[in-house]
Order: structure tokens, then sequence, then C-alpha cells
């Protein structure tokens, strides 16, 4: 089964990296985006063994730094 | 007794030799050179090192990895005993990692890969790291890292945790000369 963890900065947490994309963005000529912020997005392919409490350990412990980031887990249709 | 120390190595360290050769400049014993898979440290150490570089190739987050290899657990076990660690530049990332110091080190604000010499002031010379400088003397630190941008959370430390955040801060306006850009 595949789980996708979505991975973003917490608010208030400078995003350089959105900064830098919004600017680009704009240097296409095109206007009107308010914001950016970027994160990241990684697909776990998982048997149907592992728990719930797993992947939000997982998420905790490795895959987002609580600190500064939140996290989402989306579970995919087999 | 001589003085007993280790230098932790993981994969993609590349200060670590630089590191256990100034050790053993200043300290006239060449320190224990550790394996990020090993579980356990030497007995008695007084000093550990963790070494700059890019431990997992800066992979999901500077240091992410690294801290949670088997050895960081004792290391963490061995800080609460009371024993010194020191981590450099990357080897600081896996200590905020880790747990061990709070906050994060996020990506620079300008997006920009800094290498230069940077100007501090002594802030706080009491303390084991620091006590060899004088109380406001300048010193000037060669950098090169592209996530420097330290994040304090808690936002206000308290106790132990703000005098070590605080043992330096940068001068109002630098009378330090530029040296030799750090290599990167």
């Amino acid at each position: 089964m595949k789980v996708r963890v979505f991975v973003s900065l917490k608010n208030g947490v400078l995003d350089p990296q959105g900064r830098a994309i919004h600017h680009a963005i704009e240097g296409l000529g095109i206007h009107g985006v308010q914001d950016v912020r970027a994160g990241k997005m990684i697909e776990l392919d998982v048997d149907a063994s592992v728990t719930d409490d797993q992947l939000e350990t997982m998420c905790k412990q490795l895959l987002a730094n609580m600190v500064i980031e939140n996290y989402r887990i989306e579970r995919l249709a087999a | 007794m001589s003085f007993s120390s280790a230098v932790i190595t993981f994969p993609g360290s590349n200060c670590d030799r630089d590191m256990a050769d100034a050790l053993e400049k200043v300290s006239g014993t060449a320190p224990h050179r550790v394996w990020h898979g090993d579980a356990e440290l030497p007995q008695r150490l007084d000093f550990i090192a963790l070494p700059g570089g890019f431990s997992y190739g800066d992979y999901l987050r500077s240091g992410a990895m690294a801290a949670r290899s088997p050895i960081m657990q004792a290391v963490v076990e061995a800080a609460g005993r009371g024993v010194p660690v020191l981590g450099v530049c990357n080897g600081f990332q896996v200590l905020t990692e880790s747990g061990l110091l709070p906050g994060a080190l996020l990506r620079n604000a300008g997006m920009n890969f800094v290498c230069r010499n940077v100007a501090l002031t002594v802030e706080n010379n009491q303390s084991l790291f620091t006590s060899g400088y004088t109380a406001g003397e300048e010193i000037l630190i060669p950098v090169a890292h592209h996530d420097g941008n330290y994040l304090p959370m808690p936002k206000r430390l308290t106790g132990w945790k703000a005098k070590a955040a605080w043992l330096f801060v940068m001068p109002r306006k630098s009378t330090a000369r530029p040296g030799p850009l750090p290599g990167c």
C-alpha cells in the first residue's frame, strides 16, 4: 500500500526556498501569487501490517523535525 | 590520568581527521575514533566531539539521519552524565536533531552557501568552551554552511540552554581583519 507523507514548515518559520521560488515565478511574468511555501512529499510503499501508530512514529522521530515542521499522512487506496 | 576523548565519524563526515589531529595536538593523547554504527562509547571519556561535514549527504535534513544512528543514544546518555560534547558545523546540526540542543538550523535566509570568516564577541567566558578567552574579546571564526540559520525553540531560552546559546554574539561593528577563507 502506498502512503504519502507531506512535510511542511510551520507557519511563521522563514522559508527562503519558498521566497526564491516566488521570486522566480514573478520572473515568468505571472503576477497574483501572494505567497509560496515549499515542502516535501515522501512516498512509502508499506505492508498492511504497518500500523497508524508506526507511521506517526516515523514522522515524529525522523521524517519531520517537530521543532520547525508539520506533517500530514495520506494513505492511498490499494 | 591522561585526557580521554572520542571523535565520532558518520558516513559523510569530512573534518573528523582534522578534529582528531587538533585534539591530539592540544591534549597530547590521540582521541578514540568511534564509528556511527557502534552502540557503545569507550569508558571514562572526558570529552566527545562531533565533526563537521555532510553526514548522509544532508539527505532529508542536515544531521537528521546521523542523529538517529546507534552511537547517538550513547552520546545522549554520556551528555546526561555530564560529559562535555562539542558539535562543530554539521556536528552541531546533529546535536539539534538529536534533541541535545534546543532549536533547529534552517536554510540560510539569503539562500546562499556562506563561506567566510565571521567576527564574534565573547559574551560569556565562564564556560568550559570559552574560558580561555577574555570577556568581550573579538575572535574570528571561519564558517562554511548552507543551513546556519539558528532558530532557538522555545524562543526564550532559560537556564544552561540560554548560557550555552549565547557564548558569542555578533559585534555591532567588526574590527577584525578577514583572514583566508575557510575550506568548505
